[in-house]
């Protein structure tokens, strides 16, 4: 592992955020603002069938009766849903190889370190990229084909296979979950689709990038995960978006079924913009992940790093239904500046033998507030289940904010839940130690704080692993008096 | 190479090191003998630069002719003052492969040199490891993490091998060893003295000396040093102990 | 934001009776307390009472008992024969305190027992310190029961006549430890609210035991608001002690407020109860104060405890610690919220608080929410909450020494509660208590005799067959 730590302190640049150009692709959009109409515009532009209009109607006269939730440590400038562009899409699709991609669009992608070429021959990750909404591009389709997997983008997924869609979507998060899944279940636009057949182990790591491109434009996008019994599968999710004054909303959804005996890990690497050092623009990121370990034995695991977005709202979770199953959860998230999180987890064991752990690492900066909140709960019938939770919080400076809120709940006499967590701030020891070996004070805090992480992310892909690592460093620049 | 004039140390309030000389020159070996509570950390730190509840209220540091008492800690480190701490600290999750890596590349930046090469680093790492006799593979292990006490010790060695410094100096690099580990610990030392580096062995005990043969020994006592000699001084203060000192002073 | 409901017919009858009542309702105040009382109710009328959308009443339903038709009474008015000195008789062996007696939230006497001892301690009813020392209760009473904290609280301040006023000057020592007793013994479902008032001067101590107890099987709705202010460098030892019979309910506010080097020591012990609720606020208002927060909940039947412990650490250099226990037999259903808030300049906080819970059976229910939220980064930190079985490693061990099944449940339950007992720092009061609480988990406790300090006949002293010192 020496070398890619290597690697990762070579290049660790000092910089702004490096993700934050804007492409310039010819682009169909919708009308601003949101109405019957609008979806009408977004199911027509996507030639749905009508059962899948009449949902998102249904959820939208539904999402009309909701209030915004509140109970966050969150504190944001009423979003103004009038104001946003439901629908951008470049305006070239239906490609036939890599050659017809918009140029733009692969200079965009080559920027964003994710070039489609490189991918498809050297890592043998399969990516599938969501650029404002829309997938532009799925590669490696031929090979995971060859094993029966459907890897697609949500709409491609909606024509070639409306069975499965119609069977597992929102049997996870139904419309009727909250506030942001009912927006996104009325507008959502695209995302991906990934099924694994029984028995089957994905051979390659199935990826997502998003990117927000287009002014005004909300993202809203919808992955659906189903891992048949026996079957295995490892998913990375990564996004950008350009640095604007404006704030971006992104309202999505992920959904994650794992049958018997089927295992899905299911990563994160989100660093969308996370508006400057005076906490003007960025993304809010308001999204509602849930996988469901509906078999016996099966287990999902995600992990995460948030190191972006102007606002987090996320709590992927589990619903331990199967008997056995298992759920994990893993989490670093750093806020600096003026940058707000409040992410955690739930865990609901509904069957016998269930297990879960939750570990969270929140690390402060700036002017920041990161809040973990999290729900562990055994029912009655939960018999002998085990959760253990560990939620750490490091603050760097005096102007932040760590916040823990756990919410625990047992009804089980013979299940237990464990739940441990601590603040404090960076040691001075540690500090003096590595400034007394020559380091400089930021690389001093850069490598404490992967230190303090590493727990959670060496649950990460190896490739992710490096930018994630990569990424904690940059984002608390300037985090140093 | 070091050159310390009329120093004075408080530690919130209460002076601890009150008026220090000493002067230290290429090729020597100094040892800062006393009782417990005597200021012997207390200099180690100071001359590392380390702020926070050390406040120096008079006096100058001289290190290679220049005033470093507004100097960065780890610009002292980069100008190759080493500190063996008494108690090093853990950092969990930081391998030492890559912390060490990370200090030398910065030491080689600073001196506008190029970065390591990764056959050199390895390099380099295999003969510090073989010196201080480490077997483990350093790369998945943290910084001291679950690491005994001696084997803290070896790896403050082992990290002055890897930082060649010009200046060294060893905080009770003795305490809690064993007699072997104490011989690998002098060894480590005395294989990388050179008539260009200098070392300052603070210490508590005799026992170390008979491994690590001092230039010069100094007893401090009371924030002072009281008295200064050969290597005989040592064997002085283990027959009589350091009581017959406190009425000099 | 939530929408409110209408009043439940409890609260319209509230509003309705102050309204009706003004004149009664001020009759002893100045008018900086008559001010107090109609902000409280302005801000009932807001608040209403909690229901099952208030984010911190989410898991206890109060509704049932708001819905019963209770007496409320503005006056006194004893009709009953009740023999004052037997039911007040405290039973437990040496210990020594001073009795301050209330029957259903009133002095036996109105503005009457309020006595001024040679140090200057004062002891009695509020409603004769409005009279006597209206300056003194002008400059404390309403002032951090903090009306917007609940429904509960705001109404306690519109409405609040009597409850037990001490004050104890700068520089004394109390040496008598100061015992409450509030007894609730009536022939109908009764509607109680009583406010008591306690103000420590600078460098003084005092140790106050709080007693709850019901010696009838009426209904009995008590909300009862306690304000303690600990001046600077003073120290307050203080035990509240709840055993109320199946049919009550009981909201219990108490808000201490602790100036510069202040030290507070509280205990909570609950060993029966219908619905209990206690919201504790401790705030560390001044540099260097030291609050330890404890309790023990043992509940079982279909009883439901509610602890909510606030800790707010306003200023530097303060620490506390908090460390409650629970063990849930039958289909009992405990509550913890712990909330500790370490303000932007509070630096070198420290800070740590656990909830430790046992469920015994599959009926039996926890909810646990122990929240940190910190704002000085210079700060140390820590909350843990577990909830579980017995530890089946200290079972086998007991097990495999011969200990029997039955022994071996007791003493492991018995060493889990000890650990917040042994903090009792009132000698016979731990005696007693530890007997109670080994009774309690045998399940020996009936509601006739669960009285913990007024039982007309002397407890044995519970022994088990073991030796637990050698535990």
């Amino acid at each position: 592992m020496a070398n890619d730590e290597n690697v990762l302190i070579d290049n660790v640049t000092r910089g702004e955020y490096k993700y934050g150009f804007y492409t310039d692709i010819e682009m169909d959009t919708a009308p601003v603002g949101l109405s019957e109409d609008t979806i009408r515009f977004i199911s027509a532009k996507k030639s749905e069938p009508q059962w899948l209009l009449d949902f998102r109607l249904k959820a939208y006269q539904h999402w009309l009766t909701l209030e915004e939730p509140d109970w966050a440590h969150l504190h944001h400038p009423p979003i103004k849903y009038q104001e946003i562009i439901y629908f951008a899409a470049p305006k070239k699709k239906e490609l036939a190889s890599l050659d017809e991609v918009d140029p733009d669009l692969l200079e965009t992608f080559n920027k964003l370190g994710i070039s489609l070429e490189e991918q498809k021959r050297l890592s043998g990750v399969a990516v599938d990229a969501v650029i404002d909404s829309v997938s532009v591009k799925t590669t490696f389709t031929k090979t995971l084909q060859k094993h029966g997997i459907i890897f697609s983008s949500f709409s491609e997924a909606v024509q070639n296979h409306p069975d499965l869609i119609k069977k597992y979507m929102a049997s996870v998060v139904p419309y009727t979950d909250n506030y942001f899944a009912a927006l996104n279940s009325a507008v959502f636009s695209d995302g991906s689709f990934c099924y694994i057949p029984k028995g089957v182990r994905c051979p390659v790591e199935l990826s997502t990038y998003f990117r927000i491109n287009a002014a005004n434009t909300g993202q809203f996008e919808r992955t659906l995960i189903v891992a048949d019994e026996g079957s295995y599968v490892s998913y990375l999710e990564g996004c950008t978006a350009p640095m604007r004054d404006e704030n971006q909303l992104h309202a999505a959804i992920v959904e994650i079924i794992a049958l018997k005996d089927a295992e899905v890990k299911y990563s994160t690497v989100q660093n969308w913009y996370p508006g400057n050092s005076e906490g003007k623009g960025g993304v809010y990121n308001f999204v509602t992940k849930r996988g469901m370990c509906r078999g016996a034995n099966s287990k999902i695991s995600w992990t995460q790093v948030e190191t972006g977005s102007a606002i987090t709202w996320k709590y992927p979770s589990c619903i331990l239904m199967g008997d056995n199953s298992v759920g994990e959860f893993y989490s670093v998230a750093v806020t600096n500046n003026y940058q707000q999180a409040d992410t955690g987890s739930k865990m609901i064991h509904l069957g016998k033998n269930t297990k879960s752990t939750i570990i969270s690492k929140g690390i402060s900066a700036g002017h920041s507030n990161n809040s973990y909140r999290g729900l562990v709960r055994m029912s009655r019938r939960a018999e002998n289940s085990r959760n253990f939770s560990q939620c750490d919080s490091l603050l760097l400076g005096d102007k932040c904010g760590a916040h823990t809120y756990p919410y625990i709940h047992n009804e089980n006499k013979s299940s237990i839940i464990e739940h441990e967590a601590t603040t404090s701030k960076i040691s001075e020891d540690q500090l003096f130690y590595c400034l007394q070996r020559g380091i400089s004070e930021e690389n001093a805090i850069g490598l404490i704080v992967n230190g303090y992480a590493k727990e959670v992310l060496k649950k990460l892909p190896m490739e992710f692993a490096v930018e994630a690592q990569k990424l904690l460093t940059i984002s608390l620049e300037g985090s140093v008096g | 190479m070091l050159s310390i004039k009329n120093l004075h140390v408080s530690i919130e309030g209460k002076e601890i090191i009150k008026g220090l000389n000493l002067e230290v020159h290429p090729g020597e070996v100094h040892a800062i003998m006393g009782p417990n509570g005597t200021g012997k950390s207390t200099l180690a730190a100071v001359i590392a630069g380390r702020e926070g509840i050390y406040e120096v209220t008079e006096g100058e540091i001289f290190y290679k002719g220049k005033d470093i008492s507004e100097m960065a800690i780890e610009d002292r480190a980069r100008e190759g003052i080493f500190l063996g701490f008494q108690y090093p600290v853990e950092i969990p999750g930081v391998s030492i492969t890559n912390f060490m890596r990370t200090a030398i590349n910065e030491i080689r930046q600073y001196k506008g040199l190029e970065q390591i090469s990764a056959a050199n680093f390895l390099k380099d790492m295999e003969e510090a490891k073989k010196l201080v006799g480490i077997q483990s593979k350093l790369t998945n292990r943290s910084v001291n993490e679950g690491f005994s006490g001696g084997e803290k010790k070896k790896n403050e060695i082992f990290q002055m091998a890897m930082l060649k410094p010009d200046l060294a100096i060893l905080d009770e690099t003795d305490s809690g060893l064993d007699i072997d580990a104490l011989k690998v610990v002098a060894n480590g030392v005395n294989a990388l003295k050179t008539d260009q580096n200098a070392t300052i062995v603070i210490t508590h005990y005799q026992r170390l000396l008979d491994y690590i043969i001092p230039d010069f020994v100094h007893v401090l006592y009371n924030g002072r040093i009281v008295k200064s000699g050969g290597k005989e001084l040592a064997l002085e203060l283990e027959s009589k102990g350091y009581d017959w000192l406190k009425a000099e002073a | 934001m939530e929408t409110k409901t209408s009043h439940t017919a409890l609260g319209q009858k509230m509003i309705q009776t102050f309204e009706d009542n003004e004149k009664l309702i001020f009759r002893n105040d100045s008018s900086t307390i008559v001010d107090r009382r109609k902000k409280a109710m302005e801000i009932f009328r807001e608040q209403r009472f909690p229901d099952s959308k208030t984010e911190n009443w989410r898991n206890t339903d109060i509704s049932k008992a708001l819905a019963l038709d209770y007496n409320y009474y503005l006056e006194p008015g004893f009709q009953k024969h009740v023999d004052i000195d037997k039911m007040f008789q405290c039973d437990i062996p040496h210990l020594q305190t001073k009795m301050i007696s209330q029957l259903n939230g009133w002095f036996i006497s109105e503005n009457g027992n309020l006595t001024k001892d040679v140090q200057g301690v004062i002891i009695g009813s509020l409603a004769g310190a409005k009279k006597n020392y209206s300056e003194l209760v002008d400059a404390h009473y309403g002032l951090i029961a903090d009306d917007i904290k609940s429904g509960f609280v705001a109404l306690n301040n519109a409405f609040a006549e009597d409850g037990v006023f001490i004050y104890v000057p700068d520089n004394v020592e109390v040496k008598v430890p100061l015992q409450m007793v509030n007894i609730i013994n009536h022939d109908e479902n009764i509607f109680i609210q009583n406010h008591n008032l306690v103000i420590i001067g600078e460098n003084s101590s005092l140790q106050l035991v709080q007693c709850d107890d019901s010696v009838d099987h009426q209904r009995s709705l008590i909300n009862t608001v306690t304000e303690i202010f600990v001046g600077k460098n003073a120290s307050l030892d203080h035990y509240k002690l709840q055993n109320k019979n199946d049919n009550s309910t009981l909201i219990n506010s108490i808000f201490f407020d602790l100036k510069r080097d202040a030290r507070l020591s509280t205990n909570a012990i609950t060993l029966n109860g219908g619905l209990i609720r206690n919201e504790n606020y401790v705030t560390l208002n001044g540099e260097n104060c030291e609050a330890n927060v404890m309790g023990v909940y043992l509940v079982d039947k279909a009883q439901h405890v509610d602890n909510q412990i606030f800790i707010d650490h306003a200023f530097p250099n303060c620490r506390s610690n908090e460390l409650f226990k629970g063990i849930i037999d039958d289909s009992a259903h405990a509550v913890f919220n712990g909330r500790i808030l370490v303000r932007k300049d509070a630096q070198h906080t420290n800070a740590y608080q656990t909830n430790k819970n046992i469920l015994l059976t599959d009926k039996a229910t926890v909810n646990t929410k122990p929240f940190l939220e910190i704002y000085a980064d210079d700060v140390k930190c820590s909350h843990g909450a577990t909830i579980g079985q017995i530890d089946e490693n200290a079972m086998f061990y007991l097990k495999s020494r011969g200990i029997g099944e039955h022994n071996a449940k007791m003493l492991l339950m018995y060493a889990f509660a000890a650990e917040v007992i042994n903090n009792i720092r009132i000698e016979p009061l731990k005696i007693r208590i530890d007997d109670m609480v080994k009774k309690r988990l045998r399940g020996e406790l009936s509601i006739c005799e669960q009285c913990v300090l007024h039982c007309s006949t002397m407890e044995k002293e519970i022994k088990f067959e073991i030796d637990l010192s050698k535990v």
